[in-house]
């Protein structure tokens, strides 16, 4: 698989395969193509060459409905996380929960919890312009997995919040990939890779000059 | 029937958290309930216009076909008989439920008008006049006028279908532009909310990226943006429509003189018309909208 978004191509013979319950973490230079590869990987783009299949169906054969569909397996964490700016922040979180019909009243608890765990328990009634950065990026966590999704890609989920907390964060998601959930996060911060690899099985995936590398034991 | 009715049930009570999801914005909601209130406050005039020049067209074409007139003209020495010619054939043609000649009298009240109360009759050649009633199915026109021009050689029969045909026409020409109006009024609207339908779609372009990354389906979007101009343009056109039908109602009362431009209102069941008016702007809207959202959604793949 390649893409290119009009110039040359920004990343070229690509090929991977997400086993269920893997953990990835997806490293590389700024302006490599990370952002791009998670678009990628959940549908938002289509490869200029070669495919994309998503739970087995090629990405181009998905009309907008199918897509819709596998946005509900996929919970993602935008770089700049995006919300509904004029609903609550707990509201935002719940939005997967809502837009798929499901009764949110049912899943109260579940955002408390959530929401705890993120520590934005007593945020949950703001507004997201009033968030900070690292709240933002928490909020936009909770939301990727609120509804339980078999996949999770995150994009940089601990950019901007402090070591404890990105260990919070992390915490989240090996607990999710031990429920069997399938997890990429991109990031540069190498001592959450560190971290992370004493607690889970995961591989570290490297971009450089266009191509996807297997990263070695140096880390 | 009942299908549609529960669907619309639904859509009205709505789901209260699916519609959050659209921002509140002020100013294409504004736009919408007034595009929609001023637009059928415009169509309870067109409405009421449609239905009087109906009224109008149906009465004039009642009161006139039914009667007509026979006009004699004939030496002084002759008029007699000549009428009394003409009374019998009438009395003999099927249709005709009375004939009757004007007396001396009732010609000169006619003339007064122009001439003054002093006008010596006798003495002029005035032809006579004789007024018929026609029955419900009326008769033979040009029949009766083969039959008259043998037997009265000066008889003249007016039908006033040379005049009435005209007036019934104008009438219902002016009924088909109410109706024109409406529709025209109805595509203005359709338009209006369009444009604001787009307005608000491409100013929430953030909003629609934020639902699709978690998995809102078009019909789920295009849904939350439909609810809130329908009802808009629902409760706009209904403000617009009670207020039409009151300036309606403060015209002045129907009289005999005013005619025409007193007789603009709603009679009867006419006034069963004007409900439509917001449940045709609400789906008007709904159908803009509708499309709008649908356009909007595949042009921001
Ligand atoms: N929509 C776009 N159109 C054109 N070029 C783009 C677009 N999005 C990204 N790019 C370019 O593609 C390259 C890769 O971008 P991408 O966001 O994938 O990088 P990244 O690895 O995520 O970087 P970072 O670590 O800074 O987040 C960059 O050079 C960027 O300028
Ligand atoms: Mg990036």
């Amino acid at each position: 698989m390649a893409y290119s978004y009009g110039g040359g191509e920004l990343l070229s013979e690509i090929s991977l395969k997400l086993s269920p319950g893997s953990f990835h973490f997806l490293t590389g230079p700024s302006g490599s193509g990370k952002t791009t590869f998670l678009k990628l990987c959940y549908g938002a783009l289509s490869p200029t060459s070669g495919d994309v299949r998503l739970f087995g169906q090629d990405v181009r054969a998905m009309d907008r409905d199918d897509h819709a569909m596998a946005r509900r397996r996929i919970g993602v964490v935008h770089q700049d996380c995006q919300f509904l700016d004029h609903l609550p922040i707990a509201d935002n979180v719940m939005l997967p929960l809502t837009v798929s019909g499901k009764d949110s009243i049912e899943h109260v608890a579940d955002l408390k919890e959530l929401m705890g765990w993120v520590g934005l328990g007593k945020r949950a009634g703001a507004l997201p312009p009033t968030l900070s950065g690292g709240e933002r990026q928490r909020a936009a966590l909770a939301r990727a997995v609120i509804m339980s999704p078999e996949v999770v890609l995150a994009d940089e989920p601990t950019g901007n919040v402090d070591w404890e907390m990105s260990q919070r964060l992390l915490q989240l998601l090996i607990e999710l990939n031990k429920m069997g959930k399938t997890i990429m996060i991109a990031t540069h911060d190498l001592n959450l890779i560190r971290a992370a690899k004493g607690q889970v099985q995961a591989r570290v995936l490297r971009i450089a000059n266009r191509k996807l590398q297997l990263a070695g034991a140096d880390l | 029937m009942s299908a549609l009715l529960q669907k619309v049930r639904a859509f009205v009570a709505g789901d209260a958290q699916a519609d959050r999801v659209v921002p509140p914005s002020g100013f294409t909601a504004r736009l919408t309930s007034f595009a929609a209130g001023a637009m059928a406050f415009l169509a309870v005039f067109a409405l009421a216009l449609s239905l009087a020049s109906g009224r109008l067209a149906q009465r004039w074409g009642d009161e006139l076909a039914r009667s007509s007139t026979l006009r004699i003209s004939a030496p002084v020495e002759q008029m007699a008989a000549q009428t009394a010619a003409a009374l019998r054939v009438l009395e003999t043609t099927p249709g005709v439920a009375e004939a009757r000649a004007l007396s001396g009298e009732e010609q000169g009240a006619l003339l007064e008008p122009w001439f003054g109360p002093d006008l010596p009759l006798e003495t002029l050649p005035v032809p006579q006049l004789i007024e018929i009633q026609e029955t419900e199915d009326g008769y033979d026109a040009a029949g009766l006028r083969l039959r008259l021009a043998a037997e009265v050689p000066g008889a003249v029969l007016d039908d006033h279908t040379r005049w009435r045909k005209p007036l019934e026409q104008a009438a219902g020409r002016l009924r088909m532009l109410g109706w024109v109006s409406i529709l025209l009024i109805a595509a203005t609207t359709g338009t209006m909310i369009t444009l604001a339908a787009n307005a608000a779609l491409a100013a929430n372009a953030q909003v629609i990226a934020v639902l699709r990354l978690v998995g809102a389906q078009d019909s789920y979007i295009a849904h939350a943006f439909v609810r809130r101009f329908t009802l808009r343009a629902l409760l706009g056109a209904l403000v617009g429509t009670v207020a039409g039908l009151l300036a309606v109602m403060l015209l002045p009362a129907a009289q005999e003189a005013g005619g025409f431009l007193t007789g603009l209102g709603f009679q009867g069941l006419g006034w069963a018309w004007p409900v439509l008016i917001p449940l045709l702007a609400a789906m008007v809207a709904y159908f803009a909208t509708g499309a709008a959202a649908r356009r909007t959604l595949s042009e921001l793949d």
